[in-house]
């Protein structure tokens, strides 16, 4: 396919949730997919979300030209152990939130005031040695970026992330 | 003991029984130590015919065959290890070609899975991306319904190759039997009733189309001889002309005027300046395949598109759409003939009639004329090979199936024989597989023992799978193995000469066998023509011969397959061959990028 005319379209980026039969190598399936067809993620969840464990969720977050993200759909859809396809960034307001743990090194002044913009971003510290914090944070991503960032300079030595959960907002189920 | 437990027999049996209940009369396979209790079972029943192949991937071309030719699944049988991955070439072909296959495949007993333990394979990891679906059986009381589900997966919808991986203590151990579940498959249930807002959208276009085209491909043949014999009267009802791809060739019968030949890169002239022209696109089980489009941004540029296919993702994958409707090839057509029936506007009888002057125009190139040099002696140019291979079988009056190799003899095999019904070309579209042709026709051979069966075939195309002339003669398959004997790779070779110089890089045939002794020493029959004057006897020779032939066929080793639209040129940028006059299109550095 030349690149020249998709490139030129604009990109969006698209919260995907696919519901999937929990059997084994369904992850592997959708990755696959991914790789083999060129596609993007830039974030990837996945657990079982029924109580016998025979369902899962998948929740991507990925991006490209509105014609790719179709393709994208339409590809996943068509795997055999996939129930449900649903972009929910296209579909209407949704919730995403992820989770990150954060662990900053640092002394002195840099130590106070990474405490003071944990609290202001309602971040918990979970871990804490006389050198180090962990902080937990859940979170929309920008916000979660946001807060590392503010961390970099104060001695932010690693970072542990979920990866986006989402849904629709209001009434409406995958 | 238990009612239960006498019902209980071995995962050997348990399998056999379920390709029993799924119809299966035949295996194509080969042994190993992992699936020898297959093998054991398989001796000790009469139900299922196996026929034993040289090599895993003949298995699965054969497979390919047969399913192509009797619209049924094919079904194959490997080991574990290399027998697995021999087979995936194979997979692969089916997968892009929506062929319809089961393979199974030993495995090492599951407590050794992922040790490293002799002939041990990641199959279901190798195999994910070269199948429609693939299993691996890890609990006895699974097997009977992994191989009813496989065989729904790979007929259903758009149909592909399903692996089954077997552990070997699966196939040893006691398993329970459970019929075919007629339940809905849980998660996958393909949409085959098209959407009657989308087939109104769809006639409402067609109705008012001053300069129509119908674009069919592989999945009209995949729907059933009932597709096509809908699409016949669906074209015939609406006047409009027809063009198909490489895969689709025989759904509409070729010597019907209202048939324009093969479109795309070495298609006819009128169907290229056909799509190119027209205002309304009807695309019906085609994919948009970059043979097919030439340059994407300058494919069709001025018609609404209209494209069914069951496959979703097919849509708006590479051309956008205006209409996409999803559904069943035969399902979309008696949808659209019922509305176009139904609906009180009529078409510009007008319009297409100037349309059908303009095609007529074009098809009065002759686009794939060559010329035949009479004189005693002369060299056989391909393309009269293969006229008259299509000539003479047609005077036989023998029902005939063609399957082909990779490369020029190929493409001239398109554009010369001549195909009036589905199920009767099986050629490798997608993958483009050398070796494809004589493990596919030994498949076809199995399913129709009377019919005639021939492999058009290059001189080196023939030689990646040439093991299978000893499966032919074990079981005695007459099939013809038609050889347009260039001594070059071809195409590899037309390309060299066009895009690279004429610097032929490896593309020479050396030390060819001598292809009448090969026959010879696996039991067929060598015939061998020279010149123009052996021609039409050894075609002859061929067919009446009640056993496997290899005619060797000596062609002009400089001819080229034309018309071509260069990579990356338009449908209205194709060069036509020396025949015409030279109007060459420039091939840009773009184009040579592509393949």
């Amino acid at each position: 396919m030349p690149t020249t005319p998709q490139a030129e379209q604009p990109q969006r980026s698209a919260t995907i949730s696919v519901l999937v039969e929990n059997e084994a190598g369904v992850l592997a399936r959708v990755i696959g997919l991914f790789s083999g067809r060129g596609y993007n993620i830039d974030s990837l969840t996945v657990a079982p979300v029924d109580d016998q464990g025979h369902r899962s969720r998948i929740n991507i977050v990925t991006s490209g030209t509105e014609m790719v993200i179709e393709q994208i759909k339409a590809q996943l859809d068509r795997l055999v152990p996939v129930h449900r396809v649903s972009d929910l960034t296209q579909q209407g307001p949704h919730i995403a939130r992820e989770m990150a743990l954060i662990k900053v090194i640092c002394a002195g002044e840099k130590r106070a005031e990474a405490l003071r913009l944990g609290d202001a971003f309602r971040a918990r510290v979970v871990d804490a040695t006389t050198e180090s914090f962990a902080f937990e944070m859940t979170g929309a991503t920008d916000k979660l970026d946001a807060f590392i960032e503010l961390m970099r300079p104060l001695g932010l030595a690693e970072v542990s992330r979920t990866g986006v959960a989402a849904m629709a907002r209001g009434t409406r189920t995958i | 003991m238990t009612a239960d437990t006498q019902e209980m027999q071995s995962g050997a049996e348990v399998l056999l029984r379920a390709l029993k209940d799924q119809g299966v009369d035949v295996i194509f396979g080969y042994p190993g130590g992992a699936v020898l209790p297959i093998y054991d079972a398989l001796f000790q029943q009469n139900a299922i015919r196996h026929i034993l192949v040289r090599h895993e991937q003949a298995a699965v071309h054969a497979a390919e065959g047969y399913a192509r030719s009797t619209g049924r699944v094919g079904v194959v049988l490997v080991t574990s290890g290399p027998g697995a991955t021999n087979a995936v070439t194979g997979l692969v072909d089916a997968l892009m070609d929506s062929i319809p296959v089961v393979c199974l495949t030993g495995q090492v007993p599951t407590h050794l899975i992922g040790n490293d333990a002799f002939q041990e394979a990641d199959t279901t990891g190798i195999t994910r991306p070269a199948t429609k679906h693939n299993y691996l059986v890890k609990r006895p009381e699974n097997l009977a319904r992994v191989v009813h589900e496989a065989f729904y997966v790979a007929k259903s919808g758009r149909p592909g190759p399903v692996v089954i991986d077997l552990p070997k203590d699966i196939l040893i151990g006691r398993a329970p039997y459970t019929e075919a579940s007629i339940k809905p498959h849980r998660s996958y249930r393909p949409v085959t009733e098209p959407d009657a807002g989308q087939i109104a959208k769809a006639v409402a276009l067609l109705k008012h189309a001053e300069r129509p085209v119908i674009y069919t491909g592989g999945g009209v043949i995949n729907a059933g001889p009932e597709a096509s014999a809908l699409l016949r009267k669906f074209v015939r009802m609406t006047g409009f002309p027809c063009t198909s791809t490489l895969m689709g060739l025989g759904a509409y019968p070729s010597s019907d005027p209202q048939f324009l030949g093969m479109l795309g890169m070495h298609g006819t002239y009128e169907a290229n300046l056909a799509m190119h022209g027209s205002d309304v696109l009807f695309a019906l089980g085609a994919r948009f395949d970059d043979r097919v489009t030439g340059r994407l941004s300058a494919f069709s540029p001025n018609s609404k598109k209209i494209h069914a296919d069951i496959d979703p993702s097919s849509i708006n994958k590479n051309v956008p759409v205006n209409v996409p409707v999803v559904g069943d090839a035969a399902c979309v057509l008696r949808a659209l003939i019922a509305a176009w029936e139904t609906d009180p506007a009529k078409s510009d009888t007008q319009a297409i009639a100037a349309w059908w002057r303009l095609i007529d125009e074009w098809r009065g190139k002759d686009s794939l004329r060559f010329t035949q040099p009479r004189a005693p002696g002369s060299i056989i140019k391909p393309q009269h090979a293969i006229r008259r291979l299509f000539e003479i079988t047609r005077e036989s009056g023998r029902e005939t199936y063609i399957t082909t190799e990779v490369g020029q003899h190929q493409m001239w095999a398109a554009q010369h024989f001549g195909f009036e019904e589905p199920n009767h070309w099986m050629t490798s579209g997608g993958l483009g597989t050398m070796g494809y042709g004589l493990p596919a026709g030994m498949g076809v051979q199995v399913a129709h023992p009377d019919a005639l069966v021939i492999d058009i075939a290059g001189e080196a195309s023939i030689l990646m799978n040439i093991q299978e002339m000893g499966t032919l003669a074990q079981y005695r398959l007459p099939v013809k193995v038609f050889i347009l004997n260039n001594e070059y790779m071809g195409m590899v070779r037309q390309w060299q000469e066009l895009l690279h110089g004429g610097r032929y890089s490896e593309s020479y045939s050396a030390a060819l066998p001598d292809f009448v002794k090969l026959a010879d020493s696996f039991h067929a029959v060598g015939l061998r023509a020279r010149t123009v004057d052996d021609l039409d006897h050894v075609i002859r020779e061929m067919i009446a011969t009640d056993n496997a032939v290899i005619a060797d066929i000596c062609v002009d080793p400089k001819e080229n397959c034309f018309p071509m639209i260069p990579s990356g040129a338009a449908h209205n940028e194709m060069i036509l061959g020396p025949e015409h006059e030279a109007d060459a299109a420039g091939i840009t550095d773009e184009g040579l990028v592509l393949v």
